[in-house]
Parts: structure tokens; C-alpha cells; sequence
């Protein structure tokens, strides 16, 4: 019993967390106060559910009760300012409208492009999803003591600087959504670059991104781009089982087993692409869906339409123009039309991708394609001398043993 | 709320005449505008960083230096007090200014 309730507050501080923390800002102007009252009105539902049984409905009850607590607070202060706040919140209704969601208020202030990038992600992390400082900390690899700081001095800025609380006015979306949605990404990336099973907490990540892009296109349908992000999650998620073998090491595209990729996550990920290409509105996220379709929809590695990718990377230039970008496309070029032709392109970005491993990692996979082993062998230790996780190490190390073997035993014959 | 915002440029770029008065006139527009929608409280240019003394006070001494305090590309070239709603609004009215174009302007907040 008390376990099944535990289970149910649990469920609803995933659900309605957001939520609260959101209507309570809202109500108090007050970020610290709102999280601070959020986390009592969780505690006292631990408390109270299992005696008086689960309210009909958790949001509400948990909104209320945070409301109580911060009013309380505001009294027991009894000073002038905390009087002024406590009269502007009993202007507020008791109970949540429900509509408009509040969290989009939250997102949009959290997500303000006079925010730095890593503030932004981690006060959307904390307000709207709930994680703890120290998970946040944990998922981006910095001392619990450091990401509390960056929080501090986040809700700081909103405060002094007078960022405001609310959905941009139409004319502003256009400017504010691509911030929004570039948090959502980032989130989504961080835990896809997690080794599987070995950080758990950044490999959370990925979902929480998805949950809250799920959200987001929830209450922006008329966002296209919103709804490519979306797509392109769900594609790259369909793959994750495969990405890493069991001995933890990366796997290729070309090599993974595509019979172990999630058909429902791919169907979804189409559908959700094909109705958002429909508005004839194309922007970044719906380009990179469409390339990671390519790829989830090719029943074999030879199969893929690189045609038609190396195609998508040239329109997504227009958007992005960024060397990263023109790489992915030479790779595709180079299975289009061949290793040469991809080359070519490769050596044009090399300048302005010095140090960057992915660059002399590509540069070595294509000299080794055209037999120029000594070349390839080279620009495999620059890559591995370059590359940042251990299991991308592992992979070019790899490589390097088959072309500085083929080379020695060719020597050797 | 009140914000301080520093119009900044790099003084070494030369806009000539012609440029140089398209930027005044666009100027005393964006003056007039702001002034109109009851945002602009106080402003003014600045004469060149040739013309600033920086003075400090060390061990009781006044040290003075001929120059501006930091030895930057872009110098402050003047400033205009303007009263918003909220930072939105702010950025709004630096985004308009036509300085903006090609120097840079800091939008500082009041203390209070």
C-alpha cells in the first residue's frame, strides 16, 4: 500500500513538478521561493497520500498546498516587501486554470537567449524537469558545488536584469523558439553521447529531452522545426540499443543491427517528419530528421540513398553554414560518388576543423578506402590522439591496427 | 526598470561623411522615437578616448592617466538611460539604435 502511494507520488513529481514550480513562480515572482515551497508540498504528499489516500486530482492539491506553504513563508517574514508579494498572490485564483500550461512560461524564461547556454539548460533541467543540482552537476560532468553556482547566478540575471516571465509576443517567437529548441537538442545530445549503461544519469537525459519535446510540439503544433526536433530525437533514439556492443564499444552505422532498432520509435519519428515537411516551412531540425530517416528506413547499410543525403547536408548548409556540417556532407559524397570525391571536400574544411577528431578520423577512413595506407595510418593517430571518449579511442585504435597490419604483412610478402 | 545602455564602437573605423551622417540622422530619429514613447530618460555622445583622463588613487597618491581605462578595441562612445518593462523591451530599443549596426551596446541593468 504504502509502497503503491510512494509509487504514485513519484509519478506525480515527474507529471506535475514543472507545473507547480511554473504557477508558483508565476504567483510569487520569486524562483528560490517557488522551488523551495514545490519540494515541501512533494514532502507533505509523501507524508499524507498513504493516511488520506491520493487526491482526485495530484496537480491541483500539490499547487495548493506549495501556495500555502509560500504564503505562510511570506507572512511569517512579515516584512514590507514580503507583504506587497503576499497581497499579489492572493490576487491569484486558488486553483490552477490549468490552460495556459504555465511550464511554457517557465521554458521560454529559462530557455532567454540573454541567458548563457549552460545556465539555460541546467535551470530547465532543475524547474521544469525536476532533476536535483548534483544530477544535473553529475549529467554535465562538473562538481555539484559549480552547477549550484551557475544556477544562483542564472535566476540572479532573470532577476536583476528583469528577464521576463512569459511567452514571447508572436513577433518575438520566430527569435526565441530556435533557443528553446537548441536547449532541448543539447539535453538530447549529452545523453546520447553517454556510454549506455555506464552513466545512467546522462543517459536520462535523452528521455527527458523527448518527454519535453513531446510537450513542446503538444503546445506548438504550428511549429514545424519544433516538430523535426522532435522527429530527429526519436530517429537517433531508435538506434540507441545499437550503438555500443556489449564490450562497450561504438558501433557504425553500417555495422549496427538494424533488425534491433525500434520500428514504432522510426514509424513515429517519419510520421511526425512527413506532417511537419508538409507545412512547407523546411528549417534544420527537419533536414537532420530527414537524414537520420534515410538512415533508419534503408533496410541495409547498402541501401541508404546517400544521394539524397549528401543532397539534405548541401540545403543544410544554407541554415548551418558550419565546416561540421560540410564534413557530414563529404561523407556522404564519398559514398555517393566515391572516396575521392568525398576527400576533396574533406581537405577543404581541414583549415577551419584543426582539432577537431572527427575531421582526421574521416580523412583516414577515406585514404584508407583508396589504398593510401601510410597517409591513412597517420591520420589515424591524429585522430586517436584527438578523440574524446574512451570508446571512440577503442574504435580508431582499432583501425589503426588493420591498416598498420595490412601494411606490415604486404611488407612482409 | 532602468538600464544603462553603452554605446560602444571601435573608434580606429573611420565611416566617412557620407556613412557618418547617415548614422547621426539615424540617430536623432531613434532619439526622437524614444523620447516620444517616454523610454529615453537621459543620453548623450562622448567626446573621443583621446580626450579621457583615467584617474586612480594608489597608496593616497592620484595617478592619471592619459586614455581610457581599458586599452580595447571597442571604447564607449556615449550612453543613453532608458526606462523599460522588462529586458525585452530593452533590447528592443539598443537593437534599434542604429550604433548597433556596427559597434556593440551593453544593456546594463540599475542597481536599483
Amino acid at each position: 500500500m504504502a509502497a503503491g502511494v510512494a509509487a504514485e507520488v513519484a509519478a506525480a513529481f515527474r507529471r506535475e513538478w514543472g507545473s507547480v514550480v511554473a504557477t508558483l513562480i508565476r504567483m510569487t515572482g520569486d524562483w528560490d521561493l517557488a522551488e523551495e515551497c514545490a519540494q515541501e508540498a512533494f514532502a507533505a504528499a509523501l507524508e499524507r497520500w498513504p493516511r488520506d489516500g491520493v487526491p482526485r486530482r495530484p496537480g491541483a492539491w500539490l499547487t495548493t498546498t506549495a501556495r500555502n506553504r509560500a504564503l505562510d513563508r511570506l507572512r511569517r517574514m512579515a516584512n514590507e516587501a514580503a507583504k506587497l508579494q503576499e497581497v499579489a498572490m492572493l490576487a491569484y485564483p486558488d486553483e490552477p486554470t490549468g490552460f495556459p500550461d504555465e511550464r511554457l512560461r517557465l521554458i521560454f524564461t529559462c530557455c532567454h537567449p540573454a541567458l548563457p547556454m549552460e545556465a539555460r539548460v541546467a535551470l530547465t533541467l532543475r524547474t521544469l524537469a525536476g532533476l536535483t543540482t548534483g544530477e544535473i552537476g553529475r549529467a554535465f560532468l562538473v562538481p555539484e558545488a559549480t552547477m549550484a553556482k551557475r544556477l544562483v547566478r542564472a535566476k540572479q540575471k532573470i532577476r536583476n536584469a528583469g528577464i521576463p516571465y512569459r511567452v514571447p509576443p508572436d513577433h518575438l517567437l520566430p527569435e526565441r523558439v530556435p533557443s528553446v529548441l537548441a536547449v532541448l537538442y543539447l539535453l538530447f545530445n549529452e545523453g546520447y553521447a553517454a556510454s549506455g549503461g555506464a552513466d545512467l544519469v546522462r543517459s536520462a537525459l535523452c528521455a527527458e529531452a523527448i518527454r519535453l519535446a513531446r510537450w513542446l510540439v503538444g503546445m506548438m503544433p504550428d511549429e514545424p522545426e519544433a516538430v523535426g526536433l522532435l522527429a530527429l530525437m526519436l530517429l537517433h533514439d531508435a538506434r540507441r540499443a545499437t550503438r555500443v556492443d556489449a564490450a562497450g564499444d561504438l558501433v557504425t552505422l553500417a555495422d549496427q543491427d538494424r533488425s534491433r532498432w525500434d520500428r514504432a520509435l522510426v514509424d513515429e519519428g517519419v510520421a511526425l517528419l512527413e506532417s511537419a515537411l508538409r507545412r512547407g516551412q523546411p528549417g534544420p531540425y527537419q533536414i537532420q530528421a530527414a537524414v537520420a530517416a534515410c538512415h533508419a528506413t534503408a533496410r541495409t547499410a547498402e541501401e541508404t540513398d546517400w544521394t539524397e543525403i549528401a543532397g539534405l547536408y548541401g540545403l543544410l548548409r544554407q541554415y548551418l553554414p558550419s565546416p561540421v556540417v560540410e564534413l557530414n556532407r563529404a561523407v556522404a559524397v564519398a559514398e555517393a560518388d566515391g572516396p575521392a570525391a568525398g576527400l576533396a571536400l574533406v581537405e577543404a574544411v581541414a583549415e577551419s576543423l584543426r582539432g577537431y577528431h572527427l575531421l582526421p578520423a574521416t580523412r583516414a577512413d577515406l585514404l584508407r578506402r583508396l589504398g593510401r595506407e601510410s597517409e591513412a595510418e597517420a591520420a589515424y593517430v591524429e585522430a586517436l590522439s584527438l578523440a574524446p571518449t574512451e570508446a571512440e579511442r577503442r574504435y580508431l585504435a582499432g583501425r589503426l591496427r588493420q591498416v598498420g597490419g595490412s601494411r606490415t604483412s604486404r611488407a612482409a610478402s | 526598470m532602468r538600464y544603462m545602455m553603452l554605446v560602444t564602437a571601435d573608434e580606429s573605423v573611420e565611416l566617412g561623411e557620407e556613412a557618418g551622417n547617415a548614422v547621426t540622422e539615424a540617430a536623432i530619429k531613434w532619439v526622437a522615437e524614444m523620447d516620444g514613447r517616454g523610454v529615453r530618460v537621459q543620453g548623450n555622445r562622448l567626446r573621443a578616448t583621446s580626450d579621457a583622463t583615467t584617474v586612480r588613487v594608489r597608496d593616497g597618491e592620484v595617478l592619471l592617466l592619459d586614455g581610457p581605462f581599458a586599452e580595447t578595441k571597442e571604447q564607449i562612445a556615449g550612453y543613453d538611460i532608458i526606462e523599460c518593462a522588462d529586458l525585452d523591451e530593452a533590447i528592443e530599443v539598443a537593437s534599434k539604435h542604429p550604433v548597433a549596426k556596427y559597434g556593440a551596446i551593453e544593456v546594463r541593468p540599475f542597481w536599483d
